[in-house]
């Protein structure tokens, strides 16, 4: 129920709904109010300004994300006094921002470019003392550069109010405020969990991941390796939009062929690990559930999702599954099982993640995951450095001839699909294990129930006459309010998936960012990168894990069977509470 | 139910009563050691058991502490020390005659208010609604507070009123928020009454954070129970069951004096449940502030109460309907505080009388600067600046002629001579081109720099900004750019006009007051005196003698050649033999003055 007021804009009248804000109600009429701290999704900041409106009546100017519509309410977004207000305070912004955006990463992708190209900021007239901050670069995953920051605030709100990890805030005073974790503490030491979220809502390029391209374009070129790429689900449902595509839109055989043209020798796809993770996690619920197991059991797959865990629940870790992350287990095979069946030594393999994840290059660089001593993942990529190492090779990824990925490890079913999204790794398993332990197929294989971007979705599956009570949550703060739950009630549940990215991984802090005209993390654009992997999975004949013929061929030559010794060697891992610095453990109250 | 007149035996018991203003700057004047002096002169001087002493809070008159004062009689003593203290216990105590060179008396006035100094003429042209028990009674003795009236209102509120008559009786008063913007309280509690919700939240704002202001720790040091009592009040008026203090750490006295009140008003029955035998039930806890100048903006108080850095947001909504932990807050300011039992007992009809068409009761300022009685004083609205500073601050010293007059704190206006006679109300200072602020009233002459005073106060309010909003964090900074340049004889034409154009934008487009009002002292020295502005910018030259880079030492025809000069200059900018004239160079200067304050001879002229 909504009532219609009449509001003015720009002296033209209008009927708008009530219970909005200005902007909201100018969004609809099509005036777009220049704006840049204001995000949808998270809480009203009114911080930098620049959407100010004047209303008239009003003493001052009001932040038009911020100031509810009223009846009567006379508005102008565009006089020339307000003009130029709105151009002096971007002005401010910029005099106090490092302007080197021809070697900034985010040349092209800025909001604040874009917006000073939309003011017609040709001059400067209050340029002054610039900030400056040294680049933390202590983190595996996210680097912070606070010399690029202009204090929007929606890092830090992404951090506290979507992620509720409340790692950062603003710090100090007047020209002195920076934004960095408690006590300045190095990322790299904080409790940051690698999500990246921070980077994909920044505005600038203040939050960055830590670039491994360079590094990887000269190892691509030392002839002495081997070069083996993967690359996870929804790499492929978003590499598209780097290059000026839709969202959704899969690339899965032009990003096989560019991987090869980069120079890769083999291209295996983390689909068929993520097939490979459903065998031994579906196993490791059904050991559970029938023998007493702690339960309910979490999933593994989301390494920010494993350090916000390690630090907040620790109490929780034996309900973790013990499974590696499809892309530590990809790694694993391959400096091992694949290593052996090409004959060459697994010193000489580079084992590369092309992953829609930042927290993926903190995972592997954790120690536990290292095989026969080795790194089993030299080097991790994000999307958006697939994408810009594609463009600067040359290689065009829109024209080219889609491939296949090679074998052993790069067939997929459709369940190793919908890893990417929310739901899928449940739904995935839900197929597996259904037909472990009934020796039946499962004939409804979509589970409506848990998909979508609720924040938290729960299903009810009957299992041979057993009712078993899942849960899925997405975004870290979604998780820690479902943990919460299982802390009450430990027994609600029996299987929890929790990913740790908005939407899962499709909403990965690595994906690329907002191009032009959109917001970051748009609900609508991550139902169709989602879309996509679920199109991908209704267009394959094999939609089940244990149904993959190179997975099954695998357990034959190499694993014997699920959570056999050579799988837990090769497969699974451990989980050791981490204390926040700075934060006393209970006990020691 | 607690006998609120049991108070005025209390006060009578004694023969003699002895009242000791235990102001900070008494403090810090030995008033402790007058204590001490005190207490052992009676034992010795065989007076136990017949004299009390007391303790009051800051009386306001700092320029003539430490005061004593003597009851019965209301003999007040200014100046004293521990060494006066055997004479006048000896002379006045025992043998009845005022020492005549101590007593601070002027023509005998009688105030409107409870017993108050009316004789000495800087409290008789004073009016003291807020202050009125302030001096009076020992702030840390309940029974000294109830013998003042004090929760009557109280007790009248909750047995003959109903929580809407308390509300209609504050707006009827016409008394509007003290702490700078002067929103209608009455209004306020309305909106809050009328919010339907499970828990209310009163906040006592007590995070006073304009330099050189001390009027709410004054208040709360003096008289602690009536911001408590009218946070009660207001309590029952809304509905709420939970009021809060949020002062400031640095504000210890205060503190503690709240800490002892709030004590002894549970124990009495007046905070707590079941107050006074009644269904109402109020208790009030403190938080303390680190003394960040923003958290006095109500939005950043209430996130700092709930644990979060103290940043404003964007209103609305306001407190009244979501305020502390998302529930209807009324937050009101110490001194608004303060004149609720007044207006409960007086009526708000009483209170309306007094002030002008707009602006109700009285203000307490903190005079400071160039002016003879520094302190605090409390005036009825409507008071012109002149009476202020001529009459109770009896003028400028030396004679020297008077330039401006700032108030309203860091972020408030400077006004010239011709604003003297200007009444004291939010709107006639509004339009002045100033602001009533919380109270800060700072009083210019000739020897200060417009352009360096108002680079001071933008520099603390660009140092205080809490870095949220770009306006007020970038623009504070480049405007302080600015005025550093000028002032170190850098200034280029067209600075005045970027200073305008960046303040004008920075009060229409900043989150909150503090951004709003941040440019004020720049614009109003710009408006009124914006020859100085440009001496300096074009001759490099500060009328004022204040900007030091703009100076030049110069040696005249008076010189002796003595060398004290040579001697005491540290960079050795000073040539010149014995006997003779000697000469400073204006390139190694560095302008300290030291050369000038050395000279016997008056042969060194500052240009």
């Amino acid at each position: 129920m909504t009532d219609k007021i009449t509001i003015h804009i720009n002296n033209k009248e209008y009927q708008v709904d009530l219970g909005q804000t200005i902007m909201q109600a100018a969004d609809k009429l099509g005036f777009h109010i220049p704006r840049l701290c204001y995000h949808p999704k998270l809480s009203i900041e009114g911080a930098c300004r620049v959407c100010i409106v004047e209303v008239e009546g009003a003493r001052n100017y009001v932040a038009s994300c911020a100031f509810p519509v009223s009846d009567g309410m006379k508005i102008h977004t565009n006089t020339q006094l307000l003009r130029k207000a709105r151009r002096d305070i971007i002005e401010l912004i910029l005099d106090n921002h490092p302007l080197d955006c021809h070697t900034c990463e985010r040349d092209g992708n800025c909001e604040l470019q874009r917006l000073a190209a939309s003011m017609g900021i040709r001059h400067r007239h209050f340029e002054g003392e610039k900030k400056h901050y040294e680049k933390d670069l202590s983190s595996d995953a996210v680097i912070r550069d606070p010399d690029k920051c202009i204090l929007c605030g929606r890092c830090v709100r992404m951090c506290s109010e979507i992620q509720q990890v409340h790692n950062l805030t603003q710090a100090h005073r007047g020209f002195n405020t920076v934004v960095m974790p408690a006590y300045n503490m190095p990322m790299g030491d904080s409790v940051c969990t690698a999500c990246g979220q921070c980077i994909n809502v920044c505005p600038t390029a203040a939050f960055l991941e830590k670039n491994y391209t360079q590094e990887l374009f000269e190892k691509l070129n030392d002839p002495d390796l081997i070069k083996v790429a993967q690359f996870a689900p929804s790499v492929r449902a978003a590499i598209g939009e780097a290059f000026g595509l839709e969202p959704g839109r899969n690339m899965e055989g032009e990003l096989v062929a560019a991987l090869r043209k980069l120079g890769f020798d083999y291209v295996f796809d983390t689909q068929f690990a993520a097939d490979l993770t459903i065998m031994e996690e579906g196993s490791e619920f059904l050991e559970r559930f029938q023998n007493g197991g702690t339960l309910p059991m979490i999933t593994s797959c989301s390494s920010a999702w494993m350090k916000c865990m390690e630090q907040f629940y620790p109490d929780l870790i034996d309900n973790i599954s013990t499974c590696k992350s499809p892309m530590s287990m990809q790694s694993a095979i391959t400096k091992s099982h694949f290593a052996n069946k090409i004959d060459v030594d697994p010193k000489k393999i580079l084992s590369v993640a092309v992953m829609c994840c930042t927290a993926k290059k903190y995972e592997a660089a954790r120690p536990e995951l290292e095989v026969d001593g080795m790194r089993s993942t030299d080097i991790v990529v994000t999307t958006r450095e697939a994408a810009w190492m594609i463009k600067s090779a040359g290689i065009d990824l829109l024209g080219i001839e889609p491939e296949e990925p090679d074998h052993p490890l790069g067939v997929s079913s459709g369940a190793g699909a919908i890893f990417g999204t929310t739901g899928g790794v449940m739904e995935a398993a839900i197929r597996t294990a259904y037909e472990l332990y009934t020796g039946e197929t499962l004939v409804d294989i979509e589970v409506a129930a848990i998909r979508g971007l609720k924040g938290i979705k729960e299903g009810k599956i009957n299992i041979d006459g057993k009712e078993i009570r899942v849960a899925v949550a997405h975004g870290l703060g979604n998780a820690c309010k479902l943990l919460d739950e299982v802390r009450r009630d430990p027994d609600k549940y029996h299987f929890i998936e929790i990913m740790g990215c908005p939407g899962g991984c499709v909403g990965g802090g690595g994906q690329p960012y907002a191009q032009v005209n959109t917001i970051p993390l748009d609900d609508e654009a991550l139902k169709k990168r989602a879309e996509a992997l679920y199109d991908l999975d209704r267009a394959k004949t094999i939609r089940r894990s244990h149904d993959n013929p190179d997975v099954q061929k695998l357990y034959k030559e190499f694993l014997h069977s699920p959570l056999s010794k050579v799988s837990h060697k090769y497969l699974h891992t451990h989980y050791k509470k981490k204390t926040p610095v700075g934060i006393v453990p209970k006990t020691q109250l | 139910m607690v006998d609120l007149r049991k108070g005025e035996q209390h006060v009578n018991d004694q023969k003699y009563k002895l009242t000791l203003c235990d102001g900070p700057t008494c403090i810090h004047n030995r008033s402790r050691e007058i204590r001490e002096s005190i207490e052992s002169e009676i034992e010795k001087q065989g007076l136990s058991g017949q004299v009390s002493i007391h303790l009051s809070g800051c009386l306001g008159m700092c320029k003539k502490g430490p005061i004593l004062i003597v009851n019965p009689g209301y003999v007040m003593y200014g100046q004293v020390q521990p060494e006066d203290i055997p004479a006048i216990i000896k002379s006045h105590l025992v043998e009845g005659n005022p020492v005549a060179g101590k007593v601070i008396q002027e023509d005998h006035l009688y105030n409107r208010f409870f017993r108050i100094f009316g004789d000495v003429d800087f409290f008789g042209k004073q009016m003291r609604i807020t202050l009125r028990n302030c001096g009076i009674i020992d702030p840390e003795n309940i029974d000294d507070y109830l013998s003042v009236r004090g929760y009557e209102a109280l007790a009248k509120v909750l047995t003959e009123m109903k929580p809407t008559d308390v509300v209609a009786e504050v707006k009827k008063s016409g008394l509007r928020g003290r702490g700078g913007a002067g929103f209608p309280t009455g209004l306020k509690w309305e909106f809050t009454a009328n919010q339907k919700s499970d828990e209310k939240y009163v906040i006592c704002n007590a995070d006073e954070g304009d330099p050189g202001a001390f009027m709410d720790r004054s208040a709360i040091e003096g008289d602690p129970h009536t911001v408590l009592e009218g946070m009660v009040i207001a309590g029952y008026a809304i509905g709420s069951r939970k009021g809060i203090i949020y002062i400031r750490a640095e504000y210890p006295l205060a503190i503690a004096r709240l800490e002892k009140a709030i004590a002894a008003a549970r124990e009495h029955g007046l905070l707590g449940d079941n107050i006074l035998d009644s269904d109402f039930s109020f208790d009030i806890e403190i938080r303390l502030g680190a003394g960040a100048f923003v958290c006095g903006e109500e939005t950043a108080l209430i996130r700092s109460i709930e644990g979060a850095r103290g940043m404003p947001r964007p209103r609305p909504p306001y407190p009244s309907v979501s305020g502390l932990f998302g529930k209807p807050t009324l937050i009101n300011n110490v001194e608004t505080w303060a004149n609720i039992p007044v207006i409960v007992l007086d009526g708000g009809d009483w209170f309306n009388a007094i002030g002008t068409e707009t602006s109700k009761g009285t203000k307490v300022f903190a005079l400071a600067g160039k002016v003879r009685n520094t302190g605090l004083v409390e005036v009825p609205m409507g008071t012109t600046l002149r009476k202020i500073v001529y009459d109770i601050g009896g003028g400028i010293p030396n004679d020297k002629p008077f330039k401006a007059i700032q108030t309203g704190g860091p972020s408030g206006g400077c006004l010239p001579a011709e604003y003297l006679d200007t009444q004291i109300d939010y709107e006639s200072l509004a339009k002045a081109g100033s602001i009533m602020g919380s109270g800060g009233m700072i009083v210019i002459d000739e020897d200060s720099c417009m352009v360096s005073l108002a680079r001071f106060f933008i520099e603390f309010t660009q140092d205080e900004s809490c870095g949220k909003c770009t306006p007020c964090r970038e623009g504070t900074k480049r405007m302080l750019e600015i005025l550093t340049r000028i002032t170190k004889g850098n200034g280029k034409e067209g600075d005045i006009e970027k200073l305008q154009r960046l303040g004008r934008m920075i009060q229409k487009s900043s989150l909150c007051g503090l951004g709003q009002s941040a440019p004020n002292p720049i614009l109003s020295t710009i408006k009124n005196f914006r020859e100085e502005y440009e001496e300096h910018i074009r001759e490099k030259k500060c009328r004022a003698g204040q900007c030091a880079a703009l100076l030049s030492y110069v040696v005249n025809d008076k010189c002796v050649g003595c060398g004290a000069c040579k001697r005491v200059c540290p960079v050795n900018a000073v040539e010149g033999t014995r006997k003779e004239k000697h000469r400073i160079l204006e390139d190694v200067c560095i302008r300290c003055g030291q050369c000038y304050d050395a000279c016997k001879f008056d042969a060194i002229t500052k240009a």
